[in-house]
């Protein structure tokens, strides 16, 4: 094994959260590989002193007047073309869309395989024998156990599957910068303007989420939903029969093809809890599910229950909690 | 103006995903079968283009024979054109589905002429890559970006805009078409299938090509349940009267 090479997903210059990530699924393989941690840093950053707290010995700062914005077409060549000069055994970043994509693009040009949205590589992987390693399918429900032959294997860390950690000691990195050939015509996906969304809690971010499922029968039914989520200072969430019967905008779906939701408390009312749905609410610190069936998936997965018809039981505990105010 | 959406067949399954006993494929005997989510957005908006824009729509797919089931579906829905590449009903590798994809359109384009637009779902819902439309991209040489939640085209100038979610807004991109997307569920919201076009979904012609391709680097050894995560429910109480019950919870997690 010669180094490890980990793509450092930045926005406007500031590093995303899930690089960190990825360096804390990276630093253990290349301690026991006994190889140095290099990242790749396309365009400008703000703070490399978090890289190096994280473990990374080496920077390439990629410098070029096209990689002044994010172009997935220009990521994805820049790191073809480090790939192909310090030729690393081992090439990662966080299973983001921007970090599969860029991984992927980069596999693409260089004509080998990438394996996304992996949870675990064996040990074997570092003798180069019989690399095996562990990824998820269907959104995290299902394991895939695959062998991965290439001359470079390019693996994505699955978001969320981790916790990041700095590491135990850190230096300072050596900063190298370098200049990709990169084709002019590779402009043509570089992002030309941003449109910046009404500050305020997201359904991502949001300390409570109150969902409704199929059971909620028309978007109208909605509004004690919106009333609790309210009083909670939460969001409003919803399954995907709610968003394809047109009762909710699709930003308001959590699940496999919506939102992952991660608060304080999901209130799941009337959801069966799917596959699709699941996946988007797993990571939910505390699950109260409401639903006449208690046999139901979302009911024999949550924390919390409650057995019965959510247009009722919603209404009774946003006038329980208006009735502790007034005291 | 002429789009081409890939899509996969893929299975439904509720709240449990069953695995074959040879571990190799899901359990697809109890289940029905549909295209991945993000894709039932991709064809529906290869039909709205072709209504505002003019022109012909295609979907394609590589899988079993079977898949002529979301050909069709797709064909009821108002796409004109299907075309399924032949596999042996085995799952392919990334790199082997993306190389007969291209081969494919390369195919379809030499008789027809070129897409203006190439659309993708994000990723499958069930293997999940995150790739092929990448690598159809990159072999065809064409611009591609994917998480697509917007797309306008303008024919008359040969570009696209396309506007991705990130954190905090959307991004804005613009690609000389022909190009090729990769894009989410939410990007529409996907019509229904009319009686009148089931009817005519099954006078559509599905041209059939069985093309050469080499298995990739990824190489699927068995699919495994992960760790269950059980959880012993605590319930509450039943109907309005636990409603004192989940209020002292609101309390008890400092949520009030």
């Amino acid at each position: 094994m010669t180094h490890l090479l980990v793509l450092v997903e930045t926005d406007q210059g500031v590093t995303q959260p899930a690089t960190f990530e990825a360096l804390t699924f990276a630093r253990p393989i290349a301690e026991t590989a006994g190889v140095e941690l290099h990242a790749l840093v396309c365009g400008e950053i703000a703070d490399h002193g978090a890289l190096a707290e994280h473990g990374v010995a080496h920077v390439h700062l990629a410098q070029h007047e096209m990689l002044h914005d994010f172009g997935p077409e220009t990521w994805g060549h820049t790191l073809a073309e480090l790939i192909e000069i310090i030729e690393p055994s081992l090439v990662l970043a966080s299973g983001t869309s921007k970090g599969n994509e860029v991984l992927a693009t980069a596999a693409a040009r260089l004509g080998v395989a990438f394996v996304a949205n992996c949870l675990k590589i064996s040990d074997d992987f570092l003798d180069e024998a019989a690399p095996d390693l562990v990824r998820v399918q269907w959104g995290g429900s299902l394991l895939e156990e695959a062998k991965l032959d290439a001359p470079v294997k390019i693996i994505s860390v699955a978001h969320h599957s981790l916790d990041a950690a700095p590491a135990h000691s850190s230096s300072t990195p050596d900063v190298k910068p370098f200049r990709p050939t990169l084709d002019e015509r590779l402009a043509r996906t570089i992002v030309v303007q941003r449109e910046i969304a009404e500050a305020g809690v997201t359904l991502a971010t949001a300390p409570v989420v109150v969902g409704g499922g199929r059971a909620m029968g028309s978007a109208e039914a909605f509004a004690p939903l919106e009333e609790l989520a309210s009083l909670l200072g939460g969001r409003v969430g919803c399954s995907r029969a709610v968003t394809n019967n047109g009762w909710r905008p699709h930003s308001d779906q959590v699940g496999q093809t919506g939102t992952r939701i991660a608060p304080d408390l999901y209130i799941a009312s009337g959801i069966s809890g799917a596959i699709q749905h699941w996946v988007g609410a797993m990571a939910s610190k505390n699950i109260l599910a409401v639903n006449t069936d208690p046999e139901a998936n979302m009911v024999l997965k949550a924390d919390y229950a409650v057995i019965g018809d959510l247009h009722e039981v919603i209404p009774a505990v946003i006038d329980e909690m208006k009735r502790r105010r007034a005291q | 103006m002429k789009v081409l959406v890939c899509v996969k067949r893929v299975p439904s399954p509720g709240s449990l995903i069953n695995i074959t006993a040879d571990g190799q494929d899901v359990d697809a005997t109890h289940l029905g079968f549909a295209m991945s989510p993000h894709e039932e957005c991709a064809v529906e908006e290869a039909i709205r283009l072709v209504e505002q824009h003019g022109g012909e729509s295609t979907v394609l797919t590589v899988g079993p024979p079977e898949a002529e089931e979301q050909l069709r579906y797709s064909a009821s829905l108002g796409v004109q054109r299907a075309v399924l590449v032949r596999t042996d009903g085995r799952p392919w590798d990334p790199q082997r589905t993306a190389q007969a994809i291209s081969t494919a359109i390369e195919t379809i384009e030499a008789a027809n002429g070129p897409f203006d637009l190439i659309l993708f779902g994000n990723e499958s819902a069930d293997a999940g890559g995150f790739q092929v439309g990448v690598r159809v991209a990159n072999s065809l040489d064409r611009p591609m970006v994917n998480a697509i939640k917007d797309i306008e085209v303008d024919p008359a100038a040969s570009t696209c805009t396309a506007k991705r979610e990130v954190d905090g807004g959307r991004e804005v991109y613009q690609l000389p078409t022909p190009a090729v997307l990769g894009v989410k569920e939410g990007l529409n919201l996907p019509r229904y299938p009319t009686m009148k076009g089931r009817l005519a979904s099954k006078k559509t012609e599905v041209a059939v090509l069985d093309i050469q391709s080499q298995p990739g680097g990824q190489q699927r050894l068995r699919l495994a349940q992960p760790p269950t995560t059980t959880s012993n429910t605590i319930t509450l109480g039943e109907g309005p009267a636990a409603a004192p019950d989940v209020v002292d919870l609101l309390e008890q997690l400092a949520l009030l």
